[in-house]
């Protein structure tokens, strides 16, 4: 497998002062199941836009398969969208639709009837040739979006937020649906989504973007476990952020003056230099435990349960200390009113857990 | 609730009445055996019509305006449609003043516009005739043809045309395999409308065509001899059901399509 599949080479794409896109580059394997990730405004639709050629950048170059492709228009790229709104021709049925891209590729009759039928039979949309979009549900709309764009074998597929209009329940079933489809042919997927659960769950690499820039890319475990910094940590999932600042290094660890807690030796996973006041702690709070008794973890608080909300498979509390204004856990263990006597509680947590990143 | 309404009905009832009462005269008195256009009808009778189809200059006149009419609303909508995907699809310097450009005909009073493009006209040496007429026509039917056809594309889903190069067509196959299908209603209405207006107009015609008379032009020059009024009724009562003809269905083409249930309307013209 080619790591330099594609290559983003000091890409920036300015629309008057505003910069959607700043120096931005980096690499995409072939093969790989790779999604940009952040909140709206944040370039990573104008990147995707980029690749597709409905944009220029503003300097830069794209390469793919060592093509530079920088200059070339969408209809001479290797490349096929899957757009936001499916942008279903609404003129045609599902099969013409499908056929739509096929015409310039010199294929015969009998290979296009082929491709159109194996494609809708891989997105499970055989028997629906002779419908327009108006009848088709926004699942089945989306399938005929994903076959039009795979029956022309691009190099590599790229997806919109193409989920983005389901309900929920479908949404899951299409994530799942989605990965399976993208190991089964190989093709190299570029997922644009602003939903964390999503890219996380389907992509073998995330990007996060914010302002025009790469925070951080990584394999959604690292994402998650190794935040570079606030942006991230805070949109991977939810976090609890303390006030810290550096001490001296001991090997892996450092020592690290937590404002509201003291001093510790913590884990340092990003190499973080000594006496350093550009840092934070963070602490995912399903790593803390909650309970109505003293634990004998690392840390261990007296506070207050302020709020809580019933989730499920979980509940999420909302506990003031005497040391901390506000903090967020999480526990699987099912807990009632009357567990807590005067929402009196205690809140366990171990330095291992612990994490320290970037403030930027 | 109905009785509240009442006031409003009797004005809608008046509104109409004033519209189309004096307009309906020309067709009862069409059908009047007798010169004059005066009650009582004095009997019915089909011969003005019959002695409208025998006049050679009607037949030239009627001519004359087709072929003005038909390349004027050509012209005028392939106009139109570019700079209305334009205006529709792309912000640019300069739009609003280049609308105003575009829109300016329909507001400079026709005999303006008329006199100026005689003056041009024969200044360049040229000889009055069809031509001049036509280009003064393909001026003033160029706005509502834009005014049909903006309303048609605004509201386009242009992502289509961004699939469509996706998939692999270039600019022109775009054009004709996704757009043109989906503004077709919109063009068949604007090219009928353009029609229409090019077929009826008076002013400029007057100015501008010399010996070549369109069909308005005859209709005015028969006027003058009261004798040869009842086959101009007649010929009028044509040009009334006609022009409602085309212009219902223009209207009819104009919303086809725009509702969300019908999205699946369009002329596949590849079929």
């Amino acid at each position: 497998m080619n790591d330099s599949f594609i290559q983003i080479k000091q890409i920036s794409k300015h629309f008057g002062n505003v910069k959607a896109v700043d120096d931005v580059s980096f690499q995409i394997k072939e093969g790989e199941f790779f999604s940009l990730l952040g909140p709206s405004g944040c370039g990573k639709t104008t990147l995707l836009r980029l690749l597709a050629g409905f944009e220029y950048p503003t300097s830069g170059n794209l390469l793919l398969d060592g093509i530079d492709i920088t200059a070339l228009p969408p209809d001479k790229r290797p490349t096929n969208m899957v757009f936001q709104n499916y942008a279903i021709f609404p003129h045609i049925n599902v099969e013409k639709n499908v056929q739509f891209g096929l015409r310039k590729l010199g294929l015969t009759n009998e290979e296009i009837y082929k491709r159109v039928k194996d494609v809708l039979t891989l997105v499970k949309l055989e028997g629906y040739e002779e419908r327009f979009s108006s009848q088709l549900s926004g699942g089945q709309r989306q399938r005929v979006a994903l076959a039009r764009a795979l029956v022309r074998q691009p190099k590599v597929l790229l997806l919109d937020e193409p989920l983005g209009a389901l309900d929920k329940k479908l949404r899951d079933e299409m994530q799942l649906e989605l990965r399976t489809l993208q190991k089964e042919i190989g093709i190299t997927f570029v997922f644009v989504t602003h939903d964390q659960q999503e890219a996380i769950s389907m992509s073998d690499r995330v990007a996060v973007m914010s302002e025009g820039k790469i925070q951080q890319m990584s394999s959604p475990n690292e994402l998650y476990k190794n935040p570079q910094n606030i942006f991230v940590s805070d949109f991977i999932g939810e976090t609890n952020f303390l006030q810290a600042s550096t001490k001296s290094k001991e090997g892996e660890f450092i020592n690290v003056v937590i404002e509201e807690l003291g001093e510790f030796k913590i884990q340092n996973n990003l190499n973080i230099s000594e006496n350093s006041s550009e840092v934070t702690c963070s602490i995912r709070p399903e790593t803390m435990m909650i309970d109505t008794v003293k634990s004998d973890w690392d840390i261990c608080l007296e506070g207050e349960i302020k709020q809580t909300s019933y989730l499920g498979e979980m509940t999420k509390f909302y506990v003031k200390t005497k040391e901390i204004e506000k903090i967020i856990t999480v526990s699987s263990q099912y807990f009632d009113n009357q567990s807590f006597r005067d929402n009196k509680c205690f809140i366990s947590i171990n330095l291992n857990d612990i994490s320290l990143l970037y403030k930027k | 609730m109905e009785q509240k309404n009442n006031p409003l009905l009797v004005y809608t009832l008046l509104y109409f009445a004033f519209l189309y009462i004096p307009v309906l005269f020309l067709p009862i008195f069409s059908f009047n055996d007798a010169n004059y256009m005066s009650f009582p009808l004095s009997g019915f009778t089909t011969e003005h019509y019959e002695e409208m189809w025998s006049k050679r200059n009607l037949h030239n006149a009627l001519w004359a305006s087709i072929k003005v009419g038909v390349v004027a609303s050509v012209v005028s909508t392939t106009i139109a449609l570019f700079a209305a995907k334009a205006f529709a699809r792309y912000k640019f310097r300069g739009q609003n003043i280049s609308y105003g450009a575009i829109m300016m005909p329909f507001l400079i009073p026709e005999i303006i516009l008329a006199v100026s493009i005689l003056i041009i006209w024969l200044s360049l040496g040229f000889k009055l005739g069809l031509v001049p007429v036509t280009i003064g026509h393909i001026l003033f039917c160029t706005p509502f043809a834009m005014l049909i056809l903006i309303a048609r594309i605004e509201g386009f889903d242009f992502s289509l045309e961004e699939a469509s190069r996706d998939l692999g067509e270039n600019a022109w196959g775009t054009f004709y395999r996704v757009s043109l299908p989906l503004y077709l209603p919109g063009i068949i209405a604007s090219l009928l409308l353009s029609f229409i207006i090019s077929f009826d107009e008076f002013v400029l015609a007057f100015f501008l065509t010399g010996s070549d008379a369109t069909l308005p032009m005859y209709m005015w020059a028969q006027m003058r001899f009261i004798q040869k009024l009842p086959h101009v009724l007649a010929l009028g009562a044509v040009i009334i059901v006609f022009t409602t003809f085309i212009v219902l269905l223009a209207f009819w083409l104009r919303n086809l399509g725009q509702g969300k249930e019908k999205t699946e309307f369009g002329i596949n013209i590849h079929e």
